[in-house]
């Protein structure tokens, strides 16, 4: 055990339920206060009622990036109501919302508890705000955070948007043009996805994981593989893992590579967005070509992957990888080298790194203001272990910066791609995934397109997923956009909007 | 400016020539199913089992797959032994009705077009809005892939607009989440009639893999009288523009 009474784990490596340590609520607290003060991160806060209805046991997971450990620790709540952690600990805002509005607990003194997804609390009866148990919560319906004076405005926008796009709300306060603050409620996407993976994994899991975010197919599909696998304890073969990072790499490829037109689209700056939506696709027909699915649907399974590459696929593929990303840095490159672009994008919707500490900012948007985190350099698993992707970062936390980390690290992807393939190992694809091994906690952490990806499993007696966590980046990432909005003119929301790119079913799950 | 338009140069003329000529697709792609019942054992449930979202019948006529549930995820054809349903290569999949979906052999009975005033109002020019209603932004990308020079549906007449009040129907997407109901019939009340639904998608046709859960109504079905059903999780991009073009009476085949 750790001197800060967490305990020290890494990902992908199951531990005993027994041996997470078990603080009063005063030790946890002061403990993640203390640890996220100095660097760390909360990765995952979240509750866990399977052992007992009445006591609710809490779990942190921090992240020590410069150690490469993750660190674990519970509490268990024996009222309906607790010390907020989040006014000396920022990142532990959402979190703590999250555990009010599931369990119906209160975290005393946190400065902004609403809903996060206005579902009923899992406990009929129990309402973090005192609802009556028959009224269920309305989508929405919050007491948004009120800027007044005479000159003062408000804007609503969503949930249904006026494009292509899934549904939230954002409520913006105006003087003018100028936006004061920007509150986004979300919501409108929840599925249930997080419940419905406890029990026994069952023929329909992969397929709810693999819709998680369902532009992150890969990313979501390797973190849950990652758990099943370190539960069970089979080892997958080296073909497979290289294999997944080639998917892994491809769906950033496809993505990073949207954004980039998107936002060109964003600043009326139409080659750009016209090249990169149509090399968009020639990346995920790359996807296609491993598995058929544009979206990795089938190819991450536990133990391995399903589809190979022969030598003609994986011929094929290093030419028309080749091929999209000579078009793309052709594409690209007109950003760059155009000042109407570069004068909207520069010092647009920038967010400091420290607002990116406090608030536990992460992916390419911390790493555009100049915090060296990455999950495949940090906490590296599978492919990543033996094969390193340099850390992309810029230092300015703006749109160009955002978007400037995106086309470095479609560099850095196509780099990895090739090395992968051109020394790609033989062997077999998968291997057998047997039973999950009974009342062990384990944490899976996947570099996503958009950042961290963590998945926390806790199983029960009977070897069943009796807890099931998943933290897409977006949940940490909604608020860094509030936060760029500040002191904007409105009209550059979507601009500062498609510079996160968040995803809305991946926070609502 | 000299760069700008020597990238043009370079990045060439990328719009397909669908639908004067049919697209190639990888061959990994999953199309219309083909079932075969005659090929199936005794007793055998190997597909019905392994399939995630329950689409497989099978009673005394055979094996009954629902395309509306269908996620094209190969797990039915892992589990045969004996072949009795495989992918083809046919992005083909779209049909006016909900029990149309039901497939018992090879062929599936494709959308036909609206009716002749119908298509006097739409068949030139369609506007649509679309809306999320629980979607995991699979099928939203693939709408909006349709919009790139490469399908160029603008081509068609076919927009995706911002207002409904601007459009002649709405696309749906998702399994429209209890969130999301109300969202929703506010937006396709919103529409001016005559107007159409699409549903895209399992998700909007069925639930897709959140079908039964307590914060899905498994799709738009019961909440707003659906036109036209785009199957597939999410369905290619083809498949979208060709159910599209089928309802506008604008493929012959």
């Amino acid at each position: 055990m750790n001197g800060n009474g967490f305990l020290a784990v890494h990902t992908g490596q199951p531990i005993p339920r027994e041996k997470i340590p078990q603080l009063s609520f005063g030790e946890f607290r002061t403990c993640i206060v203390d640890e996220v003060s100095g660097g760390e991160r909360v990765a995952a806060l979240f509750g866990d009622d399977s052992a007992s209805r009445e006591k609710l046991d809490v779990y942190a997971v921090l992240a020590d990036s410069t150690r490469a450990l993750l660190r674990v620790a519970k509490s268990t709540l024996d009222k309906d109501r607790f010390p907020s952690i989040t006014p000396d600990c920022p990142q532990a805002h959402l979190f703590e919302r999250e555990l009010a509005e599931q369990y119906g607990v209160r975290p005393e003194g946190h400065p902004w508890l609403k809903p996060v997804r206005f579902h009923a609390s899992y406990h009929r009866g129990r309402d973090a705000w005192g609802r009556k148990p028959d009224a269920a919560p309305v989508i929405g319906v919050t007491d948004f955070y009120q800027v007044e004076g005479e000159e003062i405005h408000e804007v609503a926008v969503g949930p249904v948007h006026a494009g292509v796009i899934e549904p939230g709300h954002f409520r913006f306060q105006c003087h003018g043009e100028q936006v004061l603050h920007l509150e986004i409620s979300l919501g409108y996407q929840h599925r249930g996805a997080e419940r419905t993976v406890i029990g026994i994994p069952n023929k329909r899991t992969i397929h709810t994981v693999e819709t998680l975010a369902g532009d992150t197919s890969v990313g979501h599909a390797t973190a849950y593989s990652q758990v099943v696998e370190g539960l069970t304890g089979c080892r997958v073969p080296i073909r497979a893992e290289v294999l997944r990072g080639v998917a892994l790499e491809l769906e950033r490829l496809a993505n990073h590579t949207g954004d980039l037109g998107a936002l060109a689209g964003d600043v009326g700056f139409l080659p750009t967005a016209s090249y990169c939506g149509r090399l968009r696709g020639d990346f995920l027909n790359l996807t296609a070509l491993l598995c058929g699915s544009r979206f990795g649907r089938g190819e991450v399974r536990p133990g391995g992957v399903r589809f190979d590459l022969d030598s003609g696929r994986l011929q094929q593929c290093m030419e028309r990888l080749d091929a999209a990303f000579r078009d793309v840095s052709n594409a690209v490159d007109l950003l760059w080298n155009s000042s109407s672009v570069q004068a909207r994008f520069e010092g647009t919707g920038a967010i400091s790194q420290e607002t990116c500490r406090e608030l536990g900012i992460i992916g390419p948007a911390a790493r555009a203001c100049g915090l060296e985190c990455d999950v495949r350099q940090d906490f590296p698993a599978g492919i990543f272990r033996f094969a390193q992707v340099p850390v992309s970062s810029w230092t300015t936390g703006d749109v160009f910066a955002r978007a400037y980390v995106r086309w470095l690290e479609i560099q850095r992807s196509v780099a990895f791609i090739k090395d992968q393939l051109r020394a790609f190992p033989d062997g077999p694809i998968g291997t057998a995934v047997g039973a999950l091994k009974p009342d062990q906690l384990i944490i899976s952490l996947v570099e996503g397109w958009r950042g961290e990806i963590c998945h926390v499993a806790l199983t029960g007696h009977s070897g069943e997923f009796s807890r099931y966590k998943i933290v897409d980046p977006s949940f940490h990432n909604w608020m860094g956009l509030a936060m760029a909005l500040r002191d904007q003119q409105i009209s550059d929301f979507p601009l500062c909007n498609k510079s996160f790119n968040l995803s809305y079913c991946g926070h609502d799950l | 400016m000299l760069q700008i338009i020597l990238a043009r140069l370079k990045q060439g003329h990328r719009t397909i020539a669908f639908p004067a000529q049919s697209p190639s697709l990888p061959d990994r792609f999953r199309g219309l199913p083909v079932v075969d019942s005659s090929k199936c054992p005794d007793d055998c449930r190997a597909c019905a089992e392994a399939c995630p979202t329950n689409a497989i019948t099978i009673d005394g006529k055979g094996l009954r797959l629902d395309l509306g549930r269908c996620l094209f995820c190969s797990d039915c054809t892992e589990a045969c032994p004996e072949g009795a349903i495989r992918y083809t290569q046919d992005y083909r999949l779209a049909t006016r009705k909900r029990e149309d979906l039901s497939l018992e052999g090879a062929t599936l009975k494709l959308a036909e077009a609206l009716d002749a005033k119908s298509r006097r109002l739409f068949g030139r020019s369609l506007k649509l809005r679309q809306v999320s209603a629980g979607g995991c932004n699979g099928c939203e990308a693939d709408l909006n892939v349709l919009g790139t020079v490469v399908f160029d549906m603008g081509r068609f007449g076919i927009q995706f607009v911002a207002s409904p009040r601007h459009a002649d129907g709405i696309v749906v997407t998702g399994p429209v989440t209890e969130n999301m109901r109300t969202a929703l019939l506010d937006t396709y009340a919103a529409v001016p009639p005559p107007k159409l639904v699409i549903a895209v998608g399992a998700c909007a046709i069925s639930g897709g893999p959140y079908v039964d859960n307590a914060e899905v109504h498994n799709g738009c079905g019961s909440l707003v009288p659906v036109d036209l059903y785009i199957p597939g999780c999410p369905p290619h991009p083809l498949t979208i523009l060709d159910g599209l073009l089928r309802l506008l009476g604008r493929l012959e085949k």
